[in-house]
């Protein structure tokens, strides 16, 4: 095999400039990767699925008769419990691809995966934003998949409404996997996830609009209330829950769109080697 | 760049010189590590590191677990920033200039850091997208690189199905892919049998006659050392000695590199009659 030397063959790759389609290269492989560890894990597919399944098919069904929602907007005229959780129920899936992609994010750099992506000479804002949306294009197979399924339960939004969501569910997941990468930075060890399925995914999931309208939260518990309406979350779902009837919340929209500069800002400062919290802890693979 | 004093608790004190030699003409320094120190909270993993290796060769970073190497690593590899002191890597400054210093190095981790469930194809053409290779360049430099490491038969195989060894060649592989001109081993021969180790050195050494790649080899294993090698020896975080291996030995007085090893890079020389 006929060798260059180091030195020759260097000489070309590092004088190169980084320019866009570069970034767009590294970008196409951070998302290449996150689809194909998906599709190779086809039980974190079903496990997806089957959670907001079993809400639609199972609670929804039981609470349809005891919950009734009285007409609020963006809705018309009455609709059956499953039509109003649906939204919850894609925030749903959503909340928890973005805490899973934590926990990967942790998992990876337990295993030493993460450096990999860390030693690219992208800079590290640029490779965390393209592994979050990594992540959101993963998780918003999943809703779909998931409203597939639901318009044969009887969940049938307008047509168009299909299209007019997919931005609402990107900027849901945008925030949602922005809290995660937070979170992941922050988790020193796998074993403490489990603490962020208790304090962060289930009271984030429970305490808001998605499950219950506002109005009847407001009527059991004014605190709760206030809880639910500092919750990004909730204005997660109600952007979701309008976008499928072609209608723009503001508010929500401007509460997803901050929260989302808050979360992903404080995470890439957490992951910036000479700010974050990186470098204040040993990582696994070597003793020092 | 200078040596560090040799500070061995029961040998006297003695001042090594500098015995790197400068880089020859223009090339700058393969690299150069310049007064660095790292703490982890109270804890100070490195005290005023300084060396530096000359370019196309081999330099092994020798010391116990816990002497600093895997930091130092992940100071050179900019998972940690810099806290004091400077690393340039062929004259770039990896905190000024991190892309340019990031783009001339190739790492080997300590811990695995494949993906098992993807194929050999996938895990490198990751790599490659990590570095901006475009289609077609990948796919030659895939080839290539396997190639290089004699794995081009198992490309199509998933990682999860190939021995210690073999995973250690792909990483290898891996961290040849975008052309570094620095590779940096963090004890890459951990872990596997005899075979797989002797197999990995000579594999490397190859690596640096024929391409003139310039490496920086951690490691506590001191058979993988040669008197031609350059040594950094590392104890508590602080240089001992730093240079070429026989010039170690001759300035330490040591007859191999075992016994200039127990200088150096032990708390205490071991006593043979205490562990007869």
């Amino acid at each position: 095999m006929t060798i260059d030397t180091a030195k020759n063959v260097s000489a070309s790759l590092a004088s190169r400039p980084f320019g866009f389609s570069r970034y767009m290269i590294c970008m196409r492989g951070i998302l290449n990767r996150e689809a194909l560890r998906f599709l190779h894990q086809r039980e974190r597919f079903i496990s997806s699925l089957v959670r907001p399944l079993v809400w639609l098919f199972i609670f929804a069904a039981g609470f349809r008769q005891v919950l009734g929602v009285s007409i609020v907007p963006p809705y018309k005229t009455y609709v059956l419990y499953e039509v109003y959780i649906t939204p919850g129920l894609a925030g749903m899936i959503l909340l928890f691809s973005g805490m899973q992609s934590s926990l990967s994010m942790v998992y990876d750099r337990e295993m030493g995966n993460m450096r990999t992506l860390l030693i690219s000479p992208f800079p590290r804002w640029f490779l965390l934003v393209s592994k979050l949306l990594a992540g959101v294009a993963v998780s918003l197979a999943q809703v779909y998949v998931f409203l597939g399924i639901a318009w044969f339960w009887g969940v049938k939004p307008p047509l168009y409404g299909y299209v007019t969501v997919l931005p609402a569910l990107f900027l849901a997941g945008l925030m949602l996997g922005s809290l995660g990468m937070l979170l992941s930075s922050a988790i020193k060890q796998l074993e403490n996830f489990a603490g962020v399925m208790n304090f962060v995914i289930f009271p984030m999931y429970f305490a808001s609009s998605a499950l219950y309208p506002l109005w009847r939260i407001q009527e059991a518990s004014p605190l709760l209330y206030k809880i639910c309406q500092a919750n990004p979350f909730t204005y997660a779902v109600e952007l979701i829950r309008f976008a499928f009837y072609g209608q723009l919340h503001w508010t929500s929209l401007l509460v997803v769109v901050g929260c989302t500069v808050v979360f992903l800002t404080a995470a890439v400062i957490a992951y910036d080697p000479s700010r974050g919290l990186m470098s204040r802890k040993p990582t696994t693979g070597g003793t020092t | 760049m200078s040596g560090r004093g040799f500070l061995g608790g029961h040998h006297p004190a003695r001042k090594m010189e500098h015995i790197h030699p400068s880089p020859s003409g223009n090339e700058p320094a393969a690299i150069a590590v310049q007064g660095v120190s790292h703490s982890y909270g109270r804890h100070q993993a490195l005290k005023n590191v300084s060396f530096s290796i000359p370019p196309g060769c081999i330099a092994v970073l020798l010391g116990l677990n816990g002497a600093g190497k895997t930091t130092l690593f992940s100071l050179i590899s900019r998972l940690f920033a810099v806290q004091s002191g400077s690393i340039r890597i062929f004259d770039r400054d990896i905190g000024r200039e991190p892309r340019e210093a990031l783009r001339r190095i190739g790492i080997v981790f300590q811990s695995r850091t494949l993906d098992l469930d993807l194929s050999v194809r996938q895990n490198l053409a990751y790599h490659a997208a990590l570095h901006g290779l475009g289609r077609t360049e990948t796919r030659q430099r895939i080839e290539s690189v396997l190639q290089t490491v004699e794995m081009e038969t198992r490309i199509k195989d998933k990682v999860r199905s190939l021995s210690g060894g073999q995973m250690r060649r792909i990483e290898i592989a891996r961290a040849l892919l975008h052309e570094p001109r620095l590779l940096l081993l963090d004890e890459p021969t951990v872990g596997l049998d005899i075979q797989s180790r002797a197999s990995i050195v000579a594999f490397i050494r190859k690596l640096v006659a024929d391409k003139g790649i310039s490496v920086l080899w951690a490691t506590h294993l001191i058979d993988e050392v040669y008197a031609g090698d350059h040594t950094v020896m590392l104890r508590q975080g602080a240089v001992t000695a730093a240079g070429l291996l026989r010039d170690v030995l001759t300035h330490t007085g040591s007859a191999n590199v075992e016994e200039a090893f127990d200088k150096l890079c032990r708390e205490a020389p071991i006593s043979l009659e205490a562990t007869a």
